[in-house]
């Protein structure tokens, strides 16, 4: 057994560092060191400084423009973006369509979409989600029913994660209802500009409306937009779930913040003449957070060995999302208890760049509960927590 | 051994659930907070007509009797639908500091107007760098003659924005965290060199982060005699820190009930997934959290009404607001869980409750600290 990395990869660490540190803006770090939250336009314009370099797509192939790392060098990578904290690409376009486009999808559509997620040009929203199909997603309604060379699609999506910055909308349809429901659907690409279309803000517990819902009003969708098969959408959606779990346990992020608790431990007074780093109690929950952080990482560890000595990912993947998740918020209840009074105040805009109002306490302290709010999101989506375990309970422990 | 309600508190709990029902919706509340001055003046003339505003006093202040229970039994009231109106800050909290610090005559003169609904008022003690220390005063108060100046900041003052006075504490003499040395003085909230930022909470309450800079007032304005404030500061502290308890118990007692509701109707997988036996556990575990929080706000209640030393009385709220610090992250945390992504959301009244309970659980010490406390006593 062997967790060191070879002399090729150390010069690869140091190399990703040093780009990091270089091309990373600066003016961005410090924005996410503050917690505002990047506009699109910076988040584009990052992509872009990525792509020059030729590492906007870490996990794509190279014959896609991908950069045909190793897993141990994507994961190299993912650690140095994570602990400099430069954003990650919006992941509905990059992770999640693009590898049912390369998987599933014509030539046609792959020249057609693949380049312009590479650089960012186009921006895509996923719409599987709907009112009353979450945790159970293959009992979805929305319909495509087939007029020519078209579908025309009704129905509505929810939960839709930044749908307002979206070009294109990738959307898992009913397109049988006669038979099992998971072999009616289909996946099928929407360009958000088509008329009947609209969208509706959903505002969450931070004050932020990050989510949508979409309803489909006699959407007329050209068949060359649908992906592989009619009915085949379920398998193609399915793969993708199990291969997108890998880099999610976001450890590198999580080491991040547990740096920057610590910081801001030892700035924030006990009201007793010492600093938050020097109360015993606060001090455990902060070594007991660092050692879950390292069990989760030498999980992690585990799985990509497993993954990069050719082994499919499999349900462990599930123990990532739930450790990696779980931790994030434990995390978050930290800075909650660090805060105090600072983060009693409802203030939403303190996220926006140019916010003129003053912080109250030290760091970002202020920030704390909205983001406690927002963050209990992680353990709903991608998968429910629960769903995660029912994987485990059925595919680990066959019961 | 009895632990059922008194026919007066059963009154006064009907009274309060009359009043929700009719007149404090989900949407009237959320108007209510968007309102210019964030609370209803309109519900706060009604609670000093039906006498709520009476219920945190004793009788020879002209109350109803000042009982921790009575006032334990409206506060659960309150919480479960969200109040914001400032009972808490202006009756329980600058109320008691009255009662207790006041002279004879600075009591006649506040105390019937405070029980009226005609003055508010928010008491000013944290400070940035005080934590949840009272003791911990920085704020200065320097006397010449017969007038004293104030120079400093406070921090996360309820009701700061509305109150017309401002009972401010201030340190005459000592080092920041000694405990002698500390006074208040009722200040103008209009008075020269006091700066008000105004927020709303989490939680829909209103609050301030308060400047204080050479704010001169007649020394006839500080509350009983110089630099004995600190014991009558956390008497009254603890027992707004049982009121806040008691309110985060009618919250949590909401989130449980709209949390097992939800379970039955929403449905996933062709089955309520109130039937799955995950959720039933948790919902079976959110159930006995209510429980043991509504046990020890009950015995922290009965303690300070009872013949127990300073130090029990003391130590029971620390017991209670450690423990429902517990209850509040699981009750809370659970209930946006089973709802999914709809908990996640503004619209729906349980991220509020989840919100209203967080926003509990750090007012006047939150969890770690009260534990640590319990253990020091
Ligand atoms: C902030 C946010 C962003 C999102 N972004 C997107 C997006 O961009 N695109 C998209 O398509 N979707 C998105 N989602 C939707 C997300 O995937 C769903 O919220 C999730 O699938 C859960 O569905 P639900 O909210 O309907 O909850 P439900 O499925 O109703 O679940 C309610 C509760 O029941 C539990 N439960 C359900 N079934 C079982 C079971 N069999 N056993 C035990 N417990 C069970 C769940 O775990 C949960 O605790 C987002 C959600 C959120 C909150
Ligand atoms: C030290 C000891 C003293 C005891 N004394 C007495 C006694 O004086 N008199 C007497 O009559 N019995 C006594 N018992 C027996 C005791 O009541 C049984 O052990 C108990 O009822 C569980 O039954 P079981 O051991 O057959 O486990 P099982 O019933 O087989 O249960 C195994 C596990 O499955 C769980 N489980 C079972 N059903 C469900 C369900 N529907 N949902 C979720 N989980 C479930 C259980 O909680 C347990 O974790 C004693 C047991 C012990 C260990």
């Amino acid at each position: 057994m062997n967790a060191d990395f070879t002399a090729d990869e150390l010069q690869f660490e140091i190399e990703v560092q040093e780009f990091l540190q270089n091309d990373f803006p600066a003016e961005y770090r410090e924005k996410v060191d503050a917690g505002i939250r990047l506009s699109k336009d910076e988040l584009v314009l990052w992509q872009k400084i990525l792509y020059k370099k030729g590492w906007a797509a870490p996990n794509w192939p190279a014959e896609y423009g991908g950069t045909g790392w190793t897993a141990t060098q994507k994961h190299i990578f993912a650690t140095e973006m994570g602990l400099i904290g430069a954003p990650e690409p919006v992941p509905f376009g990059m992770k999640m369509v693009a590898p049912v486009i390369m998987a599933y999808g014509s030539d046609e559509q792959k020249q057609r979409f693949l380049p312009d997620i590479l650089q960012s040009n186009v921006w895509w929203c996923q719409g599987y989600s709907e009112p009353n199909s979450g945790s159970d997603l293959a009992s979805l309604k929305t319909s495509a029913v087939r007029d020519g060379d078209e579908y025309v699609v009704n129905g509505s999506k929810t939960w839709n994660t930044y749908g307002q910055y979206a070009d294109w909308i990738f959307c898992l349809v009913r397109t049988d209802t006669g038979v099992k429901k998971q072999e009616g659907i289909s996946f099928l690409l929407i360009d958000m500009k088509t008329p009947g279309i609209t969208l509706k803000p959903i505002v969450l517990l931070d004050g932020h409306a990050e989510v949508n819902e979409v309803f489909f009003d006699d959407v007329r969708v050209p068949v060359s937009n649908l992906i592989g098969e009619e009915n085949k959408g379920w398998t193609y959606a399915k793969v993708l779930l199990t291969h997108e779990r890998t880099n999610i346990s976001g450890v590198p992020r999580g080491k991040r913040r547990l740096a920057a608790l610590k910081r801001l431990a030892g700035n924030t007074d006990d009201g007793f003449g010492n600093t938050m780093l020097a109360n015993a109690a606060f001090r455990t929950k902060l070594a007991e957070v660092e050692i879950e952080l390292q069990a989760l990482e030498y999980s992690e560890l585990r799985t990509l060995a497993a993954l990069s000595v050719g082994k499919a990912p499999g349900p462990e993947s599930s123990i990532l999302k739930i450790v990696g998740t779980e931790l994030a918020q434990e995390m978050d209840e930290l800075f909650v208890d660090l805060a105090g009074y600072n983060c009693l105040p409802f203030v939403p805009e303190q996220f926006e760049d140019g916010f003129q109002g003053v912080a109250i306490g030290p760091g970002n302290t202020a920030a704390a509960a909205l983001t406690y709010f927002n963050n209990r999101k992680l353990t709903i989506f991608g998968g429910s927590n629960e769903i995660q375990r029912n994987i485990i309970s059925k595919a680990v422990l066959g019961l | 051994m009895d632990f059922s309600n008194t026919e007066e508190q059963q009154m006064l709990q009907e009274s309060v659930q009359k009043f929700v029902q009719k007149s404090y919706d989900f949407d009237t509340r959320t108007k209510i907070i968007a309102s210019e001055k964030g609370f209803s003046q309109e519900n706060w003339d009604l609670f000093a007509e039906l006498g709520w505003l009476t219920v945190p006093f004793k009788e020879e202040d002209g109350g109803f009797g000042g009982s921790a229970v009575d006032l334990a039994v409206m506060m659960e009231e309150f919480g479960k639908a969200m109040l914001v109106e400032p009972f808490i800050a202006s009756a329980v909290l600058s109320g008691g500091v009255i009662s207790e610090q006041g002279s004879a005559q600075q009591k006649a003169e506040l105390l019937p107007k405070i029980m009226e609904g005609k003055l508010q008022l928010a008491c000013a003690y944290a400070e940035q760098g005080s934590r949840f220390n009272l003791a911990h005063i920085k704020t200065s108060a320097t006397v010449s003659g017969d007038t004293v100046v104030l120079n400093g900041g406070k921090t996360a003052v309820l009701n700061g924005p509305n109150a017309e006075i401002l009972l401010v504490v201030a340190r005459e003499s000592g080092a920041a965290t000694d405990s002698e040395g500390i006074s208040v003085f009722m200040v103008d909230a209009a008075s020269a060199g006091v700066t008000i930022q105004a927020f709303a909470n989490v939680d829909g309450k209103k609050s301030a982060e308060i400047g204080l800079k050479d704010v001169s007032v007649p020394l006839t304005q500080r509350l009983g005699a110089s630099g004995s404030a600190l014991q009558a500061l956390q008497d009254s502290v603890d027992r707004a820190t049982l009121a806040v308890s008691a309110e985060a118990v009618g919250a949590m007692e909401s989130l449980l009930h709209k949390t097992v509701e939800y379970s039955k109707t929403r449905k996933q997988f062709g089955t309520a997934i109130g039937t799955f036996q995950a959720l039933q556990h948790r919902m079976a575990d959110m159930f006995i959290e209510c429980q043991l929080a509504r046990s020890i706000v009950i015995m922290a209640a009965m303690k300070l009404d009872g013949g127990e030393d300073a130090i029990e009385k003391t130590k029971s709220v620390s017991a209670a607001k450690s423990r429902i610090g517990k209850a509040i992250q699981k009750v809370g945390q659970e209930a946006i869980q089973i709802h999914g992504g709809i908990g996640m959301t503004e619209e729906l009244d349980v991220g509020h409750l989840f919100k209203s309970v967080t926003a509990a659980e750090i007012m006047f010490g939150n969890t770690d600290f009260h534990t640590q406390r319990f253990a020091s006593l």
